[in-house]
């Protein structure tokens, strides 16, 4: 049977964290299950599609496209999904917000549970999920027919997002549900990347004591063409917006390089980012949980080391 | 209008997890539980609505073995009116808690159903879109700001990128995200209150729910725990080994 990608796109271009449930799909489709559709539901989507169509590995690309779609409202997307869903054996989704919020929707529709988060795939029907903030991983069996599955991004090294040649097939929903209806959108406005496919991530914590401080995390952020994070203590405390916020219970990511700044160390923080490559704590107690997992730790005052690493920086950058 | 807060009693978030020796699931015997925390937001919100005048009663439900009604007397402490509590030892998966929850309101018809986003024990994040779904009612996910209007409601939602707006017809299920509101504490005279309100029990049986799970949890294991590495002793130092040893700058 067939495995249908839910793609992540802004109608213009397919987002990084679809080409991760790309390799996770071939990773199931290897397991046995057969080709890889990917479908870019939306408004005016067809350059969307269009990428979708170049990503490798890909048989089709299913577009749907229709003012219902355009904010990808879950009324009026689930039902799309559920209509096309006797076609395939796996429905797969990235683990965002937008695959968060549709996926298990459709699911319910469909009368199957849900596999949430998936790190790993063990066979077409056996997959690994993380649990109780990534402290645990649990290996569960589906015993139903439609597999609905969100991936985490971080597990699945991306596909390649050129090389394929995919054949665009227009497919149609009931659109519109009446039941909700898009307002207003405000995204955070930045020139860095975005956390959940940044290189490199500085994330500072209660520590940095103000949203005023995180420019301190800026200018080093800019010199190391890295996103900016935070953790839960420094949202709950209104230093920055929750868009900023890993762990648990925010973005999960996995950097090349992550930099934790007056940062503890939580455990719903770690299971945020315990994955990245390199880790580099700098934090004035000793003590903090951070350097437990930290390849690098520097002991200190942030208000201090921050604009020394910034300078150091600029200077090895001449 | 009525509203319904789902609550899940959940291992204590400061508690750290220990995975069985048998790998059947984590040590859960002996360890604090406490409410959901997302779901002490979802009451929080109920609470706010009815200080507000919008909902008139605030009613409390869980699901599960029989200390979950310590969860509900939790909610109830906090200011809910009543709780029903669904009664089973199954092992409940969120396809299952949504089909019981709309057996319930069903029931008792609260035109706003507010659940946490996501429980912090098997992180599923489904439960308020899987019951919105059977419902066929709208869903705002991860909401912020909840304000409720004559038959529709507005609520922002933390989305990937910042905040978006979406406007909801009523009734509606709500997911909390953590920016929503800071719960009460509950204060002491309000738990001795508590134990006088009424909570209703009943059965999945009763409620005609079948709550067989659909997922087989084959093992449950520990991660590969990562290293401590070094520390440095300065800025420079740490800018050379990032350079020359883990190269990724």
């Amino acid at each position: 049977m067939t495995i249908l990608v839910v793609a992540e796109h802004d109608n213009r271009s397919v987002k990084p964290a679809t080409l991760n449930a790309v390799a996770a799909a071939v990773e199931i489709s290897q397991a046995g299950a057969g080709d890889i559709h990917i479908l870019v539901v939306g408004q005016d989507c067809r350059a969307a599609a269009d990428a979708a169509a170049k990503i490798a590995g890909a048989a089709k690309v299913l577009i749907a496209d229709d003012s219902a779609y355009g904010h990808g409202l879950a009324e009026n997307v689930a039902p799309l999904l559920v209509a096309l869903a006797p076609n395939y054996s796996h429905l797969l989704a990235p683990a965002t917000t937008q695959g968060k919020n549709l996926m298990p929707r459709v699911a319910a529709l469909l009368d199957v549970m849900q596999i949430s988060d998936i790190s790993g795939v063990v066979s077409q029907d056996t997959f690994v999920r993380p649990i109780y903030a990534g402290n645990a991983l649990a290996t569960v069996r589906s015993k139903d027919a439609i597999k609905v599955i969100t991936v985490r991004g971080t597990a699945f090294p991306p596909g390649e997002a050129e090389g394929g040649a995919a054949a665009i097939e227009a497919v149609s929903g009931p659109g519109a549900a009446g039941l909700s209806e898009f307002v207003k959108a405000e995204l955070s406005k930045s020139e860095r990347p975005e956390l959940t496919s940044a290189r490199v991530i500085i994330s500072g914590g209660r520590g940095m004591q103000s949203g005023d401080n995180f420019h301190l995390l800026e200018a080093v952020a800019d010199k190391l063409g890295a996103a900016v994070g935070a953790s839960r203590a420094a949202v709950d405390a209104g230093f920055v917006p929750n868009d900023y916020q890993v762990g648990q219970t925010g973005k999960i990511v996995a950097p090349e390089l992550y930099i934790a700044v007056g940062i503890s160390g939580a455990i719903q923080h770690l299971a945020g980012m315990k994955d990245s490559k390199v880790i580099v704590a700098i934090n004035k107690d000793e003590e903090a949980p951070i350097f437990q997992i930290a390849d690098y730790g520097l002991v200190g005052d942030l208000f201090k080391i921050l604009p020394e690493l910034d300078a150091e920086l600029a200077k090895r950058q001449q | 209008m009525k509203a319904l807060v789902a609550v899940k009693r959940v291992v204590d978030y400061n508690v750290k997890v220990r995975v069985r020796a048998d790998h059947t699931g984590v040590e859960t015997a002996n360890v604090k539980m406490s409410m959901n925390p997302f779901d002490e937001i979802a009451i929080e919100e109920a609470l706010r609505l009815r200080e507000a005048g919008t909902v008139e009663e605030v009613i409390a439900v869980s699901a599960g073995v029989q200390q979950c009604q310590e969860t509900i007397r939790t909610a109830l402490a906090m200011g809910a009116d009543r709780g029903v509590l669904v009664l089973t030892d199954v092992e409940l998966q969120p396809l299952a808690v949504a089909k019981l929850l709309k057996a319930v309101i069903d029931k008792e018809g609260p035109e706003i159903v507010i659940i946490g986003k996501q429980a912090i024990d098997d992180d599923c994040n489904q439960t308020g879109q899987m019951l919105a779904a059977l419902l066929g009612w709208p869903q705002a996910t991860f909401a912020s700001k909840v304000s409720i209007g004559q038959g529709d409601a507005e609520v922002t939602r933390e989305v990937d990128g910042g905040l978006e707006t979406i406007k909801l017809k009523l009734p509606m299920v709500v997911t909390t995200d953590l920016r929503l509101n800071e719960p009460r504490y509950a204060s002491l005279p309000n738990i001795m209150k508590a134990k006088k309100k009424p909570i209703v029990t009943m059965t999945p049986d009763e409620l005609g729910v079948d709550v067989t799970p659909r997922l087989v949890t084959l093992k449950v294991e520990e991660p590969v725990k990562r290293q401590g590495g070094v520390k440095v002793g300065s800025v420079e130092e740490l800018v050379t080994k990032l350079k020359t040893e883990a190269r990724v700058i």
